[in-house]
């Protein structure tokens, strides 16, 4: 996720990266991490610094551009820390989004492919 | 490709959604999706986010969500029609050409037959099917996320927001960094060789030789990783 900023809402957060900063802690299905306290303000901004040290996010500066690229987490060592499947919204070639929420109750194949 | 299997398993309670994970957009993707004409959804991921969260490192490749949103397969090579290339014979005299053929020769894919029975099995067998992992499994089965992995992917998307951004110069660095940390992520190789070796307006450069930019191209790099380790196999 690209930022210009340290702090971002919660909702957005959670679209770039999968994890659901609550006041509890940070969740990604049903697993929950303890966040510090002050990680979440009462407006539902979250402070990255703290959250992605607790999850094991690399944060990659960018001086020249102003610009923060948050990694995935590095929690649990693998490149999915839970079985429950990230919620993503998507264009389709017409610039429509798409939300494979709102297939749930269905057996989905996600599949990437690429012109390259 | 997917639309046939799609078609035969929609009723049965299955969605195929395709993801172009396309840093050039629409404009690098459309002319693909518009010749498939699926029915299904099909999406364009510019910051190849669903890379990052699902784990994906070369195309094409998948995962499996059961009807509570679930995944009960990590990513893997996914394949469901044979190559053309598998059985053309190389042409010879074409250079650079013919040794990328050679080496697509010698790619190790996932047998189409193979997958698409365990696909079938897997709708009608729900949790039953063998090819249904337990949740522990999944994430055990899902690849190592090392802290340099973590931080490909934030230079990767640093390089392609600064690509966007028209300003390359700096874009290629954070490939660079990207390649460098993570070499065996081929989706962030192709995708940086062929922004900087496709024409504008032409079809993507699917050769993606030398250039000034980058330490490595597709050739060389397939040629030392291995042709067999491009894909990881479906088993």
């Amino acid at each position: 996720m690209i930022l210009d900023s340290l702090e971002v809402l919660a909702d957005r957060f959670l679209e770039g990266t999968g994890w659901d900063v609550k006041e509890r802690g940070a969740c990604r299905g049903e697993l929950c991490v303890p966040l510090p306290e002050g990680s979440l303000d009462a407006d539902g901004v979250v402070r990255v610094e703290p959250v992605a040290a607790t999850l094991g996010m690399p944060l990659v500066h960018d001086a020249d551009a102003g610009l923060w690229a948050v990694g995935p987490a590095t929690l649990g060592g693998r490149a999915l820390p839970t079985a429950a499947a990230p919620q993503v919204t998507l264009p389709d070639r017409d610039g429509n989004p798409f939300s494979t929420s709102s297939l749930a109750g269905r057996k989905v194949v996600l599949v990437a492919w690429a012109s390259w | 490709m997917w639309q046939a299997l799609r078609e035969e398993l929609h009723p049965a309670g299955v969605e195929v959604v395709t993801v172009a994970l396309d840093s050039g957009g629409a404009e690098a993707a459309a002319k693909w999706i518009d010749r498939a004409a699926p029915r299904h959804p099909s999406l364009i991921d510019e910051s190849h986010l669903t890379a990052e969260l699902f784990g994906f490192v070369n195309v094409p490749s998948a995962v499996w969500i059961d009807e509570t949103q679930t995944l009960v397969r990590p990513a893997h090579a996914a394949h469901v029609r044979r190559s053309s290339f598998e059985d053309a014979e190389v042409p010879e005299g074409l250079g650079r050409i013919t040794e990328m053929l050679r080496e697509v020769k010698k790619i190790r894919r996932t047998d189409p037959e193979v997958y698409v029975a365990a696909v079938r099995d897997w709708v009608q067998r729900g949790a039953d099917s063998p090819y249904a992992l337990a949740p522990d499994e999944v994430v055990e089965r899902s690849r190592p996320r090392p802290p340099g992995h973590a931080e490909a992917a934030a230079c990767f998307e640093l390089g392609r927001w600064l690509w966007d951004a028209g300003r390359r110069q700096e874009a290629v660095a954070w490939f660079r960094q990207a390649h460098r940390l993570q070499p065996d992520n081929w989706a962030y190789k192709r995708q940086a060789w062929s922004l900087a070796t496709t024409a504008p307006g032409e079809d993507t450069d699917l050769i993606q030789g030398p250039t000034d930019l980058y330490e490595g191209n597709w050739l060389d790099d397939v040629r030392a990783a291995g042709a067999e380790n491009y894909y990881e196999p479906f088993d």
